[in-house]
C-alpha cells in the first residue's frame, strides 16, 4: 500500500516531465552558455599586465601585455561577444516566440543560427588556444620566445577565458543538437 | 527521379569535400623547406608547430569520415546520426583552420609586441604550401556547411506545406 502511494506521485511527476522535456532544458542550457561566453569575453577583454624591467640601473623599461596585441585574442573576444548576444536573443525568442504564426520557420532559423554560432565560437577557441600555447612554450625552431614566464597573470587570465569559452562551446553544441532534434521531431 | 537527383547532388558534394580535406592534409604534411642563414642550415617542417599538426589530424579525420559516409545506403536509419556528425566535423574543421591561420599570420607578419620575428621571408615555399592547404581546407568547410544547410532545407519544405 505504501509502495503504491509512493509510486503514483512519482509516475505523475515523470509524466509531467515527459510531456515538456525540452522547454526548460534548452532555456537552462542557454542561460549557462550565456554566462560562460560572457565570462570569456569580459575576462579576455580586461586582460592587461604591465611590468617594468630594469635594463641598466638608471634606465627601466615598461612593457605592457594587452589582449589587443594578438589578433587571435581580438577575434576570440569578438566571437564570444557575438555568441553572448545570440544567447540573449534566443532566450528572448524562446519566451516571446509563441506570438509568431509560422512556428516552422522560427525553428529552422534557430537551428541554422545555432550552427553558425557554434562554428564561430569553435574557431575563436582554436585560434586563441594555439596562440596561448605558443606564448607558454615558445617555438625554438622559429626563434619565438615564450612570454608566460614574464607575464604570469596575463597568461593565467587568458587561460581562464579560454576554458570558460570551451565550456560555453560544449553547451552550445548540446543546444544545437537539441534544436535539430526538435526540428526533426516536428517533421 | 527527384530523389535520385538529390542523392546524386549530395554524393558529388561529399566527394568534393573528401577531396578538399584530403588535399589539405597531404599538402600540409609534405610542406618543408630547408634554408641556410649565416652558414647555419635549418629546416622548417609542419611538425614544429602543434597548430599545424592539429590541422593535419583534423583534416585526416574529416577525410576518413567523409569517405565512410559515401558508402552509406540511402534508406539507412543512420542518416540522422550523419547530420549530427556533420556538425561535429564542421566544428573540428573550423577550429583547425582558425588555429593554423592564426599561427600562419604570425609567421607572415610577426608580432612586434612579443618580439616574434616573421619567418616567411626566409622560407617562402613553405609559407605558400601552408597557404594552399588552408584554402583547400576552407573549401572543404564551406562544402560541409552547404551539406548541413541542405539537410535542414529538406526538412523545411514539408514544414512550409503543413503550415497551410
Amino acid at each position: 500500500m505504501a509502495l503504491e502511494n509512493g509510486q503514483k506521485p512519482e509516475d505523475k511527476a515523470e509524466l509531467a516531465a515527459v510531456t515538456k522535456p525540452t522547454d526548460w532544458t534548452i532555456v537552462v542550457l542557454r542561460v549557462v552558455a550565456f554566462f560562460a561566453t560572457v565570462t570569456a569575453t569580459v575576462v579576455m577583454a580586461s586582460n592587461k599586465e604591465t611590468k617594468s624591467l630594469v635594463v641598466a640601473p638608471p634606465i627601466s623599461v615598461t612593457l605592457t601585455a594587452k589582449f589587443q596585441h594578438n589578433p587571435a585574442n581580438v577575434y576570440f573576444v569578438i566571437a564570444n561577444g557575438i555568441a553572448s548576444l545570440h544567447n540573449v536573443f534566443m532566450i528572448v525568442v524562446h519566451f516571446f516566440g509563441d506570438k509568431f504564426k509560422d512556428k516552422g520557420l522560427q525553428l529552422v532559423m534557430v537551428a541554422v543560427l545555432d550552427m553558425m554560432i557554434v562554428a564561430l565560437v569553435s574557431s575563436g577557441d582554436g585560434a586563441a588556444t594555439f596562440m596561448a600555447e605558443l606564448g607558454k612554450k615558445g617555438n625554438s625552431h622559429a626563434r619565438w620566445n615564450k612570454i608566460c614566464d614574464k607575464f604570469e597573470k596575463y597568461c593565467d587570465r587568458g587561460g581562464g577565458a579560454i576554458i570558460s569559452s570551451y565550456i560555453g562551446l560544449l553547451f552550445l553544441l548540446v543546444i544545437t543538437v537539441l534544436s535539430i532534434i526538435k526540428l526533426l521531431k516536428r517533421n | 527521379m527527384a530523389k535520385i537527383t538529390k542523392r546524386l547532388c549530395t554524393l558529388v558534394l561529399r566527394l568534393m569535400a573528401v577531396g578538399a580535406t584530403l588535399l589539405a592534409a597531404i599538402v600540409m604534411a609534405t610542406s618543408h623547406q630547408r634554408t641556410s642563414i649565416f652558414g647555419i642550415s635549418f629546416e622548417v617542417k609542419y611538425n614544429h608547430t602543434p597548430a599545424f599538426q592539429y590541422f593535419v589530424i583534423a583534416n585526416a579525420i574529416a577525410t576518413v569520415y567523409g569517405f565512410l559516409v559515401i558508402f552509406l545506403p540511402s534508406k539507412s536509419q543512420l542518416w540522422r546520426l550523419v547530420v549530427a556528425l556533420d556538425v561535429v566535423i564542421t566544428i573540428l574543421l573550423s577550429s583547425s583552420i582558425s588555429a593554423a591561420l592564426a599561427i600562419g599570420t604570425l609567421g607572415k607578419n610577426g608580432n612586434s609586441y612579443a618580439g616574434w620575428l616573421p619567418i616567411c621571408g626566409q622560407v617562402p615555399k613553405y609559407c605558400d604550401r601552408v597557404k594552399g592547404a588552408l584554402i583547400s581546407s576552407f573549401v572543404g568547410l564551406i562544402i560541409y556547411v552547404l551539406l548541413l544547410l541542405y539537410a535542414i532545407h529538406s526538412v523545411l519544405d514539408p514544414l512550409l506545406l503543413q503550415k497551410t
